[in-house]
């Protein structure tokens, strides 16, 4: 039974990197930018929640009612503004640049919220569970993996049912022609990020009332996410959320054979898909 | 007195160092079909590329109903009503076939061709909307290209070798239905390197060698050897 | 005016100027335990070190197109097994930094193997990943401190030299020598022949494979070479510092991202480059270190900047307009009668 409860809790958790990989897999798949300051921007989304809460006395999460188009706004005027003259062939730009902002965004949050761990307080929620067949779930993990779920569904609805997912797909195919059919591939990409960071946005608050947070961790929370996009295959949303599980029940299972294995046997099973499966489990990009 | 809908004055080119195109002087009148010939290489898609705004040219080199739009993107032009069938089709892999003509759609000008008007000039598409635009064969394909290009509802509609690659049973199809299409007040630029088909739709021709007009005419008044000398710069 | 009037050469009377300068400096350098003061032996030494690590961080980046941000598993790995095998294999502890290169190379090879198989970006990232396996696995050694680290016994720190000011002084010859060594290395690789085909894989990978170079062999020698040296430069680093830790040893800040920093700022792709953004580097940290988080902001700040405005770095600007190349690796064509403009 601790096994399955292992399993269990580790696919929960495994909701939680299916969001952190949500957005980075989008843009990816929209662009071909990778941003390596993605897990720097989970963090400042947790942050901006953090003083949503403090200064409002809202519940965390109400304060996604906020946070989500703010992210969504920087996102937009940063991808016009800065990351949209690094795209091109050359790989070196937007990686560094986007590694330049990542310690900006780390050492600005140092500056005004200190080095200090900080956590959301979300009430009854945190500590909340039902009992299912003898395993005890907390909500909050339960809430996490569902809205995991509902988010990447709209997205996967977004980019096959809507006009703005038709344009998404037809600037990654081929900007050029995308430009004649009266597509502003800038704005397109503006529109993109503003999206991922809006995903990410719920991923940093759903974060911060789990656990408690600091500004040097963004780093971390980029790898898990990648981790989950590169198990998952990538250009596959659905794949991206088997990523994240597979990672959280390494983590889990892991920890209980020892609790200093949790993160380690995260990577090692990462490491092992990559070994066997170079490409990811369900590939849709090559 | 018909206005000329498109003006090049003087356009120039350049790819890096590499100039294609010196000192272009064109005109396409409301309403006319205009072929562009020339050899590979001779600039004919340089020169598509540079009027739909995918090149970035210098100042007053073009003009569209009369405004320059030499400094505008190709997203800011293709609104105004130009509209490009390129070369080697060039379909959205990724999006289905009814998809692929949604998207030409999205400039959102008003007009006579929308999804039924396009599926009723090409039965066939409307059977395979669902399917993956790659799945289709290469005349498919460019009926596809073309019908993206219509629901645009374009004022003029510029084809770049659509000729290229296809069986000549299919080539000759689409031939026969290109008035049906251009007939309902477009003008239209048709680049081909097949003379005699580009002579037979066309009013004008103008003729490209090594980036330079070497040819302008009536279609139906150059002689045969006007033209090889313009193609192949023989003299 | 016929062929053969011209002149191809690699040198420039830059290039011959800067060589009876450099020779100058360094002798000046090595003599430095004789006219410089400790603190600035200290920092010369560090200075040396960052200087390798960025013309290491150069030649896979900015000739190879390896983009990492994980050769932090590299420094590290070199600092725990200069504590190893100085520990429990007894052995000198500059015997112990060779034997840092070899098992950096040893280790680099499957890391190679496995993160090869991701491309650009994702490369770059699964550097990452490695780095974090290395930190969090030699975290679990608890013979080697564990979590929290463990000091260099006195022992062995004797063993270099027992007066401390010799003890320093080799230090700082080390630290020299590595840096010397380094771009030396670097610079000759670049003129062989497979440092030719590195420059072509660079300009385009497709023509590159085309003509027949195996680019995944040539990049795979890069990575392991780099690791090697890598892992040395790591051993060094630990030797002055004289504690290890996983946090210190795998710092992403201390060994990548000042790293790539100085290469940026200094000019990517070029051998000056990193000599350059190293003094640049460290100009601006002893004027501007006291401010903390904000220093780093500002690096960041310039480093974006750089990457867009002028993606050559200081470098590339001074050699646009003054035609320069200290160390001639590219052939140019001299017109008679238009002599050398540098």
């Amino acid at each position: 039974m601790d096994w399955l409860n292992a399993i269990v809790q580790g696919t929960l958790l495994g909701g939680l990197y299916a969001l952190f990989a949500a957005g980075l897999s989008l843009i990816f798949g929209v662009m071909r930018l990778v941003n390596i300051a993605h897990g720097d921007m989970i963090i400042l989304a947790a942050y901006l929640g953090l003083t949503v809460t403090t200064a409002t006395g809202l519940h965390p999460l109400l304060a996604l009612v906020l946070v989500v188009p703010t992210m969504g706004v920087i996102g937009y005027v940063l991808q016009r503004g800065l990351l949209n003259q690094t795209l091109g062939d050359d790989l070196l730009p937007p990686l560094l640049v986007t590694f330049g902002l990542s310690v900006i965004i780390q050492n600005g949050l140092l500056e005004v919220y200190s080095a200090d761990p900080q956590k959301m307080d979300a009430g009854a929620l945190e500590t909340a569970s039902v009992a299912v067949g003898g395993l005890n779930l907390g909500v909050l993990p339960v809430l996490t993996f569902a809205v995991a779920v509902a988010v990447i569904w709209g997205l996967q609805w977004t980019f096959y049912h809507t006009a703005l997912g038709r344009a998404f797909r037809a600037v990654s195919d081929n900007q050029d022609i995308a430009q004649l059919m009266g597509l502003n591939r800038r704005h397109i990409f503006g529109v993109a990020m503003a999206l991922a960071l809006g995903v990410t946005a719920i991923a940093g608050i759903l974060l911060g009332i789990r656990t408690s947070f600091d500004p040097s961790i963004g780093g971390g929370r980029l790898i898990f996410g990648f981790e989950a996009v590169i198990i998952g295959g990538l250009g596959n949303l659905w794949g991206t959320l088997v990523g994240g599980v597979i990672l959280g029940v390494a983590q889990t299972v892991g920890a209980k054979i020892d609790p200093g294995w949790q993160i380690l046997s995260g990577h090692l099973a990462f490491l092992l898909i990559l070994a066997i499966r170079p490409n990811g489990l369900f590939p849709r990009i090559s | 007195m018909p206005e000329p809908i498109l003006q090049l004055h003087g356009l120039d080119a350049h790819y890096g160092d590499f100039q294609a195109l010196y000192g272009v002087d064109m005109k396409v009148m409301e309403g006319e079909v205009l072929a562009i010939i020339g050899s590979n290489g001779a600039g004919k898609t340089t020169l598509m590329r540079s009027i739909t705004g995918l090149l970035s040219n210098g100042p007053a080199q073009i003009k569209y109903r009369g405004v320059d739009i030499s400094a505008q993107r190709a997203d800011e032009i293709a609104v105004q009503g130009l509209a490009m069938v390129p070369e080697g089709r060039q379909l959205f892999p990724s999006l289905s076939v009814r998809e692929n003509l949604m998207i030409g759609a999205q400039v959102g000008r008003k007009g006579p061709w929308d999804l039924d008007a396009v599926y009723k000039l090409f039965p066939i598409l409307e059977e395979r909307k669902d399917q993956q635009s790659t799945s289709l064969s290469g005349g498919q394909q460019q009926m596809v290209a073309i019908g993206r290009a219509l629901m645009a509802n374009p004022d003029l509609i510029l084809f770049d070798e659509i000729s290229l690659g296809l069986a000549p049973i299919i080539i000759k199809d689409i031939y026969e239905a290109l008035p049906g299409i251009i007939g309902e007040g477009m003008s239209a630029i048709i680049v081909e390197q097949d003379i005699s088909k580009a002579l037979s739709v066309s009013s004008r021709v103008y003729c490209l060698q090594e980036g330079r007009v070497s040819l302008e005419g009536a279609s139906d008044t150059v002689s045969r050897e006007d033209i090889s000398r313009a193609y192949f710069g023989i003299e | 005016m016929t062929l053969q009037d011209y002149n191809v050469t690699r040198s420039s009377n830059a290039a011959r100027v800067a060589a009876i300068l450099g020779a100058l400096i360094l002798i000046t350098l090595v003599a430095a335990p004789w006219w410089a003061g400790r603190a600035d032996m200290r920092l010369m030494g560090e200075l040396f070190l960052y200087l390798a690590l960025a013309s290491l961080w150069n030649l896979m980046a900015g000739y190879a197109g390896l983009v990492s941000v994980g050769q932090q598993a590299f420094v590290g790995f070199g600092g725990y097994m200069l504590f190893a095998l100085t520990m429990f294999a007894g052995l000198h502890p500059i015997a112990a930094i060779a034997g840092a290169g070899v098992l950096g190379a040893l280790i680099s090879v499957p890391v190679a193997v496995l993160i090869f198989r991701l491309r650009g970006a994702y490369f770059a990232i699964g550097t990452w990943v490695i780095a974090e396996v290395f930190r969090l696995g030699f975290a679990q050694i608890s013979s080697l401190g564990g979590g929290s680290g463990s000091s260099l016994p006195v022992a062995i720190v004797k063993s270099l030299a027992s007066k401390r000011a010799m003890r320093e002084s080799i230090s700082y010859w080390l630290a020299l020598g590595a840096a010397v060594i380094v771009i030396s290395a670097v610079y000759l690789f670049l003129r062989s022949r497979k440092g030719l085909a590195l420059t072509a894989i660079r300009d385009n990978e497709l023509a590159a494979g085309s003509l027949g170079i195996d680019i995944w062999r040539t990049k795979f020698i890069v990575y392991v070479v780099t690791s090697a040296l890598t892992a040395m430069i790591g051993a060094l680093i630990f030797l002055q510092k004289l504690r290890i830790s996983p946090d210190a040893a795998f710092s992403v800040n201390d060994w990548t991202a000042f790293v790539i920093f100085i290469v940026v700022i200094g000019g990517i792709g070029t051998i000056e480059g990193p000599i350059i953004g190293t003094l640049v580097f460290f100009a601006l940290r002893e004027t501007l270190a006291d401010l903390g988080t904000i220093y780093l902001i500002v690096l960041g700040v310039v480093a974006i900047v750089m990457m867009l405005k002028a993606p050559k770095g200081i470098w590339g600007l001074i050699r646009s307009r003054f035609d320069l190349q200290l160390f001639p690796l590219g052939y140019r064509v001299i017109t008679p009668g238009k002599t050398d403009k540098s």
